[in-house]
């Protein structure tokens, strides 16, 4: 096993897996607030653009979104997302895919934040309001930090399943995990069971930790009531 | 509670005033941002007959999108019909009476909702290739759908332990009161009534299997993303093929989604069970 894993760099996989995960996970975070917030707004076009942008994404394969930023995304619309130099294409598909992680997770994002909004009581909007709070006062100030911690189970969730899903960016070559994997297996089929163990229980590590974080810090932010 | 009533009162004048330049902008924004895309494609010379018009042809139809949506489906409903008779297993085993059994489905349960579902396809595929030295087309299919039940039958095995959990205890103590035992319990009181209440999360499980049928382009199984990869190649006309492939996706788990709000409604109105009735939600995040 040692020697698998120094011979396909299976570490330096896992930390794409890593660096993957950290900066979809920021990117999603930002952007699904921001519809939330649309969805949240009084205004009726506002809203209806972030419920189309989340039906949307929720509604297509992860993969179709992956390959489509290679395929159609970069390569027939151009967009640019890398400089010309030796790692051009290593950048460009790290870059894509990260992208492409952003905005599918930033639907369920969204969908987190708004769930968490729903375990504010009335009367904290109805209180702010009659102090004379304006929308976005209200927003900033009462329903966002609440939102935020009644959300963490939902979040976390996401987040657990952006590790997953981190691994169906080997569509467009990015070497991470499962790249490695497919890599690891097609030279040394010999091995397959260990090689399955192996990214299994990288899985297992990457999550479990998550999962009990979470668990913890829904109960310690939670808004007592 | 909807959020939208727990944030503004009924608006006033001013109120209305500001709203509407509000909408004026935010109109603003939305056309900005369609014109924008419109314009890049018009740029990148995408709107163009060439490029539309090979998607409306009977040739099109009949050797990309038909085979390709039929490969989709047909993956998706071996693994919806396979992982909901895993789920009610592995569901049985985690709430049984013997110690050993229940630890073994919940090692199992655990296992396959923290591996993610392409590893499990990667390694269903690899090994029917490489071990058993498969050929042909079987082997990607195994693959997609062996992969889909592991993940969903663990899934939905936790979807219905919370239903049975979620119903009063009642129910269970009225059970053995009148002489059941305790499966027999589970099976014919407890676990029916867990079903019906947790119908909408598991017709929304559906939409996640059909969505992770596209896994299988990786894995080269001729599904639905595989053929629309396949027709822009050959019409040149990557952008309009992958547009219409989201299409069909994207209508497909809208017109499942629509199928749980609407039993979601129903059953909260005439529901024969004594538990919650669910939200029309995933039974996980995927």
């Amino acid at each position: 096993m040692l020697e698998l894993i120094e011979r396909f760099d299976f570490f330096s996989a896992v930390w794409m897996t890593v660096k993957l995960t950290l900066w979809a996970a920021l990117g999603s975070l930002i952007l699904g607030t921001f519809i939330a917030v649309l969805r949240l707004s009084p205004i009726k076009v506002l809203q209806w653009a972030g419920s189309t942008y989340v039906t949307v994404f929720r509604n297509t394969p992860l993969t179709v979104v992956v390959v489509a930023a290679n395929l159609v995304i970069w390569n027939q619309l151009g967009l640019e997302v890398a400089a010309r130099n030796a790692t051009y294409l290593d950048d460009t598909n790290f870059r894509l895919a990260i992208l492409a992680l952003v905005a599918y997770h930033a639907a369920f994002v969204c969908e987190a934040i708004r769930s968490g909004v729903n375990t504010i009581p009335v009367g904290q909007a109805e209180a702010a309001r009659s102090i004379g709070l304006t929308f976005g006062q209200n927003l900033r100030h009462i329903i966002l930090p609440q939102a935020f911690r009644g959300a963490v189970t939902p979040l976390g969730n996401v987040l657990i399943a952006l590790t997953k899903n981190t691994t169906v960016v080997t569509a467009i070559g990015v070497a991470q995990v499962s790249h490695a994997m497919r890599r690891m297996i097609e030279f040394r089929s010999d091995v397959l069971f260990t090689v399955f163990g192996l990214v299994a229980l990288t899985f297992i590590v990457l999550t479990l930790p998550l999962g009990i974080l979470t668990g913890w810090a829904s109960e310690k932010l939670a808004v007592k009531r | 509670m909807s959020a939208q009533a727990i944030l503004f009162d009924a608006p006033g004048p001013k109120t209305r005033q500001r709203h509407l330049i509000w909408t004026a902008l935010g109109s603003l924004f939305v056309f900005g941002v369609a014109a924008g895309v419109l314009w890049i494609l018009w740029d990148k010379g995408q709107i163009t007959p060439d490029k539309w018009a090979p998607i409306f042809t009977f040739a099109a139809w009949k050797q990309y999108f038909v085979p390709g949506i039929q490969a989709t489906l047909v993956a998706a409903l071996v693994a919806i019909v396979a992982s909901f008779a895993l789920g009610l297993i592995l569901a049985m085993g985690r709430m049984s009476d013997l110690r050993v059994l229940r630890i073994i489905c919940t090692v199992v349960i655990e296992f396959f909702r923290a591996v993610p579902v392409l590893i499990m396809m990667l390694f269903v595929f690899f090994m029917l290739v490489y071990t058993f030295r498969m050929r042909g087309g079987t082997a990607p299919f195994l693959g997609v759908v062996v992969g889909l039940i592991c993940y969903n039958g663990a899934v939905i095995a936790e979807v219905v332990r919370n239903g049975v959990a979620s119903l009063p205890k009642g129910q269970r103590e009225a059970g053995l009161s009148i002489g059941l035992s305790s499966s027999e319990v589970r099976r014919m009181i407890l676990v029916p009534q867990a079903l019906t209440a947790m119908m909408p999360t598991l017709v929304s499980q559906v939409v996640v299997i059909l969505k992770d049928t596209a896994l299988g382009y990786i894995i080269l199984y001729p599904e639905l993303l595989n053929s629309v990869r396949q027709m822009g190649s050959r019409f040149g006309n990557m952008t309009v093929a992958f547009t219409a492939g989201a299409v069909a996706f994207i209508f497909l788990n809208w017109c499942i989604s629509k199928v749980a709000e609407w039993l979601e409604r129903r059953l909260q109105r005439r529901g024969h069970t004594a538990g919650r009735i669910a939200e029309a939600e995933p039974g996980d995040v995927d």
